[in-house]
């Protein structure tokens, strides 16, 4: 895929566009959508394949590759401010964080759970 | 040195506009759907003052009711009277109603008063001042705030319509999946509440990007604003998830989703990761910005340049970060693995490291300046002060073997007092004290400032110092009834009535400040544009400042050098010299 | 960010534009704060959810087996056709954000509007799922929802008298059967059916978990394209009013990121609930 965007405001006055405008093209955004719904298809088709634990991180890589499709055309994350980028990187940064901790401290206590669990 | 005055002849107005924003438009509606920063931020200091008052009437329930072991106050007798106030039906104990009023004076006080109090009404009021800029990037939202902030308000009103709630503020669950008390509506106001504190974050994260006034860079900006930065991006990135677990809590209470409730197949362990996620970082949305009002007021009323202007900043970040990684402090004993418990207790440690960087260059600020013992300066000296104790203190909670001993005694309950209130709340009061004569045009009463201040310090530390002794000797916190500690603490009684004494002591210096403050609004002296010789951007403007902030822009200079303000009797303010 | 303007120097309002609020000094200041906001917003969206997420990965990470049983209540087909509208949805409002930004009024109505009728189709064909689940009594404090529309409660774990009770109380019988055929299709072996009809029952007690985070997450989800239609219409009102410009259409790129975010959740929500393998 080619990314060109064009810049509209380079032959109007400068006042016309609020700066950094990007128009992607419309062909780029088709293109966007058609890759999105074969991954969706893709991702489908995997699971029925037998790959033990690996079913999963198939599923989230091809989730965060159509997820990062999306944001960088169709929210124009590529085309836009850093710092915006930066806003949202650090989303997952801290989620990862969050589930992180917590995925290894429930990991680590769930036996004294089953301690004192009652048996019936 | 020439300090403010307490004796003044009533001069000629100094320069103040004749339509500064209190007067620009009339009527209740105009300040109830105000767009301007400064009105929302008087609001919610009107808001949150209510607020405090609420919440010290519990602390003064439990206080009183603590002077002796065995029912005091909450007797048979006003449990009765209690519940037929209420619209609950059930028959009220006074261990229940004891459980009550301490689980509303820490939601009332948390909620209400100490997250909102200095970034919402101080920072609303100062933040876009001190950037040179109109307003903050989204007026409309900022006013939602405050609404929200009201309708929340109006929830934990509910809450105590309905006979309160009885889980304590952290809503643990499974007791607040099953008790009956009013939980719903508590847990629906914070969420509310908690919007309102994402939204203020937001606002102030997008105003310190996109108007600071052209030519200021990030290190010209004055403390507060670093600070408040700081408090904006835990607040968006903490809020959310209190959002979410207050959702669970809600529907497992309601439905029984089974996320929380052991008895459906839940995790408890999960909610307090939850809660704590948000909640200890919350402890720095509370105290991050009390930081910044005493790096502006120390440097201000030395006269001197801020010691290590970077250094405070980068800390401020420092901690807002570091504050994401320590949340599992507080479930020591509460069923998290030992290796979590490790980490997260090594952790703590770092936090300590940014904090006591600001304390240090706040007293090598002062170190060789010219102090002026005004009142918002002796507040900012009590800050340190208390501040420094309940710091220090803290690092006894954050280390694992020793916390196991104090864990849920009344030394947490004087750790934590001495942050929250003797850390927030003073420096709120500072700050209030600082900013009073830019909010309202009027200068109060220096004397009477500086006495409360020490009946303050002095309440303060009768109420809180007795409950490290007798929490280091095994005192249990939210304890109705000592009668059973009496032969293993000695002087329990007399330590308890100690606190209590000081307790009232505390409250009645608070009670003292809206008086003289109020007071001043009839008959304070006009306030000079900069009555305290501050280099910050909202001195440059009248006082009070008019509608749009600025009649002309503000020239852009070091927040603290002020070398080139002089102070001048006629106006009896500092004026810049050419 | 934007310490941009070379106009406006004086505090004054000259030229200002009606859209064109009195505290920014000019169109770039406002377009730059209005987007940082809606990312800073976005930020607290997905640690919003991340709440749920993280309870999704404890109880997977714990319980897989309760996950995988839950898995085949769900109808991969809907969900992939569900993945599909709403990425059209997202297309089409990233080309409405497109008209948007070269003046196109036309494009922006049609594109909105096709925005919305995915929209409607995805809550839809989510409500049908939903119908499926209700019937057999499988959403966790069913009774207390039914109770609140005056329904008597009955069924499994019901008292007479008292209040429907909190929890998972599903039609057992249909349960268990759906994991029995589940089980046959993986060709699991069953030596003793007594036993066997023990354990499927507990299997199906156990769902609750499942289902309970099932309803959260994709309720949650649900309430944020309910959220989605109501700005869209919004946005769309204005743009049948003209209100937008190439100078002007932050609120349609604000809006449109909003309704991207939806669509990211949804891209993990499909894959984490129906694809278990």
């Amino acid at each position: 895929m080619q990314h060109e965007t064009s810049h509209v405001n380079d032959a109007h006055h400068y006042d016309d566009h609020a700066a950094g405008v990007h128009v992607v093209p419309l062909q780029v955004l088709a293109g966007i959508f058609v890759a999105l719904l074969a991954l969706t298809y893709v991702t489908v088709a995997v699971t029925s394949i037998d790959l033990g634990s690996f079913n999963l991180w198939i599923a989230l890589g091809v989730a965060t590759v159509k997820g990062a499709l999306v944001v960088l055309y169709f929210m124009h994350l590529r085309y836009d401010s850093p710092f915006n980028s930066i806003v949202f990187i650090t989303a997952f940064v801290f989620l990862f964080l969050f589930l992180g901790i917590v995925i290894m401290d429930s990991v680590a206590y769930q036996p004294a759970v089953y301690e004192l669990t009652p048996t019936p | 040195m020439a300090t403010t005055t307490q004796t003044w002849e009533p001069t000629q107005s100094p320069a103040a506009a004749p339509d500064n924003y209190l007067t620009h438009t009339r009527g209740i509606t105009s300040w109830i759907f105000t767009l301007d920063h400064k009105r929302v931020g008087i609001m919610f200091l009107v808001s949150v003052t209510i607020c405090l008052g609420l919440g010290a009437f519990f602390a003064l329930t439990i206080r009183t009711e603590l002077t002796h072991p065995g029912p005091t106050i909450l007797t048979d007798t006003t449990a009765q009277l209690v519940s037929k106030l209420t619209l609950s039906n059930t028959q009220l104990t006074p261990q229940q109603m004891y459980n009550r009023a301490f689980t509303l004076h820490g939601a009332v006080m948390i909620f209400l008063f100490v997250i909102p109090a200095i970034p919402s009404a101080l920072g609303n009021f100062v933040l876009p001042l001190q950037l040179g800029a109109k307003d903050v990037a989204f007026p409309r939202l900022n006013l939602f705030s405050y609404h929200l902030f009201v309708i929340g308000t109006v929830f934990f009103l509910l809450t105590l319509m309905l006979g309160g709630v009885d889980t304590g503020w952290t809503f643990y669950a499974p007791y607040s999946v099953e008790t009956s008390t009013a939980v719903a509506t508590a847990v629906v106001g914070a969420f509310i509440l908690g919007f309102g504190s994402i939204f203020t974050g937001l606002n102030f994260l997008v105003t310190v990007h996109t108007l600071r006034r052209r030519g200021l860079t990030w290190f010209q900006m004055p403390l507060m604003v670093w600070s408040l930065y700081a408090t904006a991006i835990i607040q968006l990135l903490a809020t959310p998830v209190l959002a979410i677990t207050l959702v669970l809590l809600l529907v497992e209470r309601l439905f029984g989703v089974g996320i929380f409730d052991p008895a459906l197949g839940g995790d408890p362990v999960l909610f307090q990761h939850f809660f704590w996620f948000y909640s200890h970082p919350a402890v720095y949305i509370m105290i991050l910005p009390a930081m910044g009002i005493v790096s502006e007021v120390i440097s201000v009323h030395s006269h001197k340049h801020i010691f290590g202007y970077r250094m405070i900043a980068y800390s401020s970040i420092a901690i807002a970060l570091l504050g994401f990684l320590v949340w599992g402090h507080h479930m020591f004993v509460s069923g998290q693995s030992a290796l979590a418990g490790m980490v997260f207790s090594a952790l703590t440690f770092s936090v300590a490291i940014p904090s006591a960087i600001k304390v240090f260059n706040w007293v090598a600020t002062m170190y060789k300046g010219s102090i002026a013992f005004t009142t918002p300066m002796i507040y900012a000296m009590i800050f340190i002060f208390l501040f420094g104790l309940g710091g220090l203190t803290g690092l006894f909670l954050g280390a694992l073997a020793t916390d196991i001993h104090v864990h849920d005694t009344s030394f947490v309950v004087a750790h934590f007092h001495y942050q929250m209130a003797g850390g927030v709340l003073i420096a709120f009061i500072c700050g209030v004290h600082h900013w009073w004569p830019k909010m309202t045009g009027k200068m109060y009463n220096e004397t009477a400032g500086r006495i409360v201040a020490l009946v303050i310090l002095v309440g303060f530390n009768l109420t809180y110092f007795p409950q490290f002794i007798i929490g280091s000797h095994g005192m249990p916190r939210r304890y109705f009834d000592y009668e059973g500690m009496l032969d293993q603490i000695p002087h329990l009684t007399l330590y308890q009535i100690i606190s209590t004494v000081g307790g009232y002591m505390f409250v009645g210096g608070l009670i003292a400040i809206p008086i003289y403050l109020l007071h001043s609004l009839k008959k304070g002296r006009p306030a000079p544009d900069n009555p305290w010789g501050a280099a910050t951007m909202e001195w440059q403007t009248s006082s009070p400042p008019p509608w749009d902030n600025f009649t002309k822009l503000p020239a852009v200079t070091d927040p603290y050098d002020f070398d080139h303000l002089k102070y001048d009797e006629t106006t009896q303010g500092y004026v810049t010299t050419p | 960010m934007s310490e941009t303007s070379e106009q406006n120097d004086a505090v004054g309002h000259d030229e200002h534009p009606p859209w064109l609020a009195h505290h920014f000094d000019t169109p770039d200041q406002q377009a730059a704060s209005a987007k940082l906001g809606m990312w800073t917003f976005l930020l607290t969206e997905i640690l919003f959810f991340s709440g749920l997420f993280c309870a999704y990965a404890v109880f997977r990470r714990n319980h897989p087996e309760i996950f995988f049983d839950g898995h085949h209540f769900l109808n991969t087909a809907l969900g992939a056709t569900n993945t599909a509208v709403l990425l059209l949805s997202s297309f089409t409002m990233a080309w409405g954000v497109r008209c948007a930004q070269l003046g196109q009024r036309r494009g922006l109505i049609v594109t909105l509007t096709a925005t919305l009728l995915c929209a409607l189709v995805f809550l839809g064909i989510k409500y049908t799922e939903y119908k499926v689940k209700w019937e057999h009594h499988m959403v966790p404090g069913q009774g207390r929802i039914e109770a609140l529309f005056g329904v008597q409660p009955e069924g499994e774990g019901t008292v007479p008298g008292e209040p429907a009770p909190r929890g998972f109380h599903p039609d057992i019988e249909y349960v268990v059967e759906h994991l029995r055929e589940a089980d046959q299709e993986a060709g699991v072996r069953v030596i003793a059916e007594s036993v066997y009809q023990a354990e499927l029952e507990q299997r199906a007690q156990y769902l609750g978990t499942f289902f309970g985070i099932y309803f959260c997450l994709t309720g949650l989800h649900a309430i944020h394209v309910i959220c989605g239609i109501i700005a869209i219409t919004w946005i769309l009102r204005r743009a049948v009013r003209n209100e937008f410009s190439p100078q002007y259409f932050a609120p349609v790129d604000c809006v449109g990121l909003y309704w991207h975010l939806v669509d990211l959740i949804w891209i993990y929500l499909f894959p984490l609930l129906y694809l278990i393998h």
